[in-house]
């Protein structure tokens, strides 16, 4: 067992290795100049050199990789070219407002698409099946910067109950120890503003959570089905367990592997899926500064967004994987 | 002697399953909804020129903002309003559909080149060619493919061919796996080993037995690709990293529509609704053709 995880870290650590050095290389062939974005129109050749010797830009690509990889064993991820401020600080104030917003919608959609994909195997007797089939194909098939947007319309204009941007309502004068919002105006109780930031989390977390449930639903229907076949079951009903129970005590609890995995690679791409959806609710998050760094052609920032990205996707997914193993007693003891 | 009738049998064989195929599809009531509506919308862009009621890029600043037909304020003429310079809005979303169908049917056909050379290669040398494609697709897929599009975009800068390539950059994993994993299932098939015994080339085996086999699968995922390439392409030019701004496409009225929101709610929803039928209708298309060209599925 612990080896398997020394060996899965092992290989994480690779595939994170060629992400940095594929994202490093990419950045640094292709024509565009960080330094071009950031000079006044006047500026002389030796200002443009002297700030490309600050930012160690004029040094060979191996050169450059070897002090970035240097820096960042000591923890020092290098200075954004365009806030002018350390990435290490930047990813540590933004990286918390993605992470809320991703476990939140994350949240939403299994508590969603577990609630449909019950209602669907309890309702199965009375015809149900076709319609959240069809429903279920349309949530399916939409993703979720479209979703984002119909919210925008439906919420922000049709009626226009929720705030369309940010995290917080810029004229509540709330502090705030850490940067996780929702979470730490909860535990002070402080529901006002608790009640702010959630309201300014409902569309993107909406947004990003209906494709996952939809595929959650899809999944766990199917294995419910099979499930409810299964002769244990069978022995419950005859013991006269109503429906309900046979769905929630009985079958769930052997659906749940084949979901599980499948929720764990969809949550990697609900991941990938914040970096639009923030962008359309200016959400203050890792993803909308992402696409501002890449415009902006930020080097550093880019280089620290992208290691965190990867970080994340590598380490989703070998949570999934250890989940499933601890799940499954035929593979814990294999 | 063997060698012809092999050729003939299977020249039969192939043309009865064609025929099978196309009778399939035009069965299946998701291929002739999608496609039917795929079909439309390449009519629509086809024939732009003749069906848009104005010039999209023509601008007329006193008819700025106007409602669609059938609300209190519309202009006459412009049946889904105005945007905020006066363009309108059905000529510029049947204009945007040439930009989107262009992107989904180049960069589709490219990731699925690419991907399932690839997956071709993994699947049938198996040993090391297969660890070096596994890893990179590893490699691929632990960065989100939307930031991936929108560096390589910014990067090589924006425009039609950059999108398009970035799409292809990205979304031949997806080919590539599908298409691994099914070349090796084939490739334990008994009629691969007839083809082996009969003494048939491996290069011809792969691309004249397996290969024939693989491409409902790889036909139904380009369909499913086309959805995926739409909205990338909108995503980009919602980020105004597409094609120039003149250029009417349905991301950048997303945008235009996205800022004017309180002013005009249209000039959003009319791009957002075309784009979502769109993808519905690739979605549905490439459901319905996995189901259609799959003889086990269609069971």
């Amino acid at each position: 067992m612990i080896a398997t995880i020394l060996r899965r870290l092992g290989m994480a650590a690779i595939t994170l290795a060629g992400v940095a050095v594929t994202i490093f290389v990419l950045l640094r062939v292709v024509p565009g100049d960080p330094i071009a974005m950031m000079i006044s129109p006047g500026a002389s050749k030796a200002d443009i050199a002297a700030l490309r010797a600050h930012y160690g830009l004029d040094a060979g690509m191996g050169q450059q990789f070897v002090v970035w990889a240097r820096d960042l064993f000591r923890g020092d991820f290098g200075v954004s070219i365009s806030m002018h401020r350390s990435v290490l600080e930047l990813l540590a104030e933004r990286l918390p407002a993605t992470l809320e917003l991703a476990v939140a919608a994350l949240t939403v959609a299994v508590l969603l698409g577990g609630a449909v994909a019950v209602f669907a195997v309890l309702m199965s007797d009375y015809g149900a099946a076709p319609i959240v089939d069809t429903v279920n194909g349309l949530f399916l098939a939409v993703p979720d910067f479209i979703w984002a947007l119909m919210l925008v319309l439906t919420f922000g204009v049709l009626a226009p109950i929720l705030p369309l941007s940010g995290r917080i309502d810029p004229t509540f004068d709330a502090h705030f120890v850490t940067p996780f919002y929702l979470i730490e105006s909860l535990v002070t109780l402080r529901l006002s503003i608790f009640w702010d930031v959630a309201r300014h989390m409902i569309m993107p977390t909406l947004a990003l959570a209906l494709p996952l449930a939809a595929v959650i639903t899809r999944v766990l229907k199917e294995s419910l089905r099979e499930a409810m076949m299964q002769d244990y079951v069978l022995l419950a009903r005859l013991k006269g367990k109503s429906q309900l129970r046979l769905v929630m005590q009985e079958a769930l609890r052997n659906a749940i592997a084949p979901t599980l995995a499948l929720t764990g690679v969809q949550f990697t791409f609900l991941i990938g899926g914040t970096v639009i959806v923030e962008r359309i609710f200016s959400y203050p998050g890792i993803g909308n500064m992402a696409i501002d760094a890449v415009i902006n052609r930020d080097l550093p920032l880019i280089q620290g967004l992208t290691l965190v990205f990867g970080a994340l996707f590598i380490l989703v997914n070998m949570g999934v994987d250890l989940l499933v193993t601890l799940a499954n007693p035929r593979l814990r003891h294999g | 002697m063997v060698d012809g009738a092999l050729t003939r049998a299977r020249a039969e064989g192939a043309r009865s399953r064609r025929r099978e195929w196309i009778v399939a599809c035009l069965r299946d009531p998701k291929v002739m909804v999608g496609g039917g509506f795929v079909l439309f919308l390449c009519v629509v862009a086809l024939a732009a020129p003749w069906l848009a009621p104005h010039d999209p890029l023509e601008q007329d600043i006193v008819l700025g903002v106007t409602p669609p037909a059938g609300f209190p304020g519309a202009e006459p003429g412009h049946w889904l309003g105005t945007d905020d310079l006066g363009r309108d809005i059905l000529s510029r979303v049947i204009y945007g559909s040439r930009i989107a169908l262009t992107v989904a049917f180049v960069a589709s056909t490219l990731a699925a080149a690419f991907g399932s050379a690839l997956g071709l290669a993994a699947g049938w040398r198996r040993g090391w060619v297969d660890a070096a494609v596994s890893r990179l697709v590893e490699i691929w897929m632990a960065f989100p493919p939307v930031l991936l599009s929108i560096l390589l975009v910014a990067v090589v800068g924006p425009g039609v061919g950059s999108v398009i390539a970035a799409i292809a950059i990205i979304d031949w994993t997806r080919f590539c796996r599908v298409v691994r994993a099914e070349t090796m299932t084939q490739a334990s098939g008994d009629y691969v080993t007839a083809a082996r015994v009969v003494g048939f080339t491996p290069t011809r085996i792969l691309l004249r037995e397996i290969f024939p086999n693989v491409l409902p699968v790889l036909i139904a995922l380009i369909s499913l690709e086309m959805g995926i390439a739409v909205i990338v392409e909108a995503i980009l030019s919602f980020v105004g990293l597409s094609v120039s701004s003149d250029t009417p496409t349905w991301g950048g009225m997303i945008a235009q529509g996205r800022q004017f929101l309180h002013e005009g709610w249209w000039i959003l929803a009319a791009p957002l609704s075309l784009l979502f039928l769109t993808v519905l209708a690739f979605n549905l298309l490439g459901e319905g053709l996995r189901r259609a060209l799959d003889p086990v599925m269609r069971r």
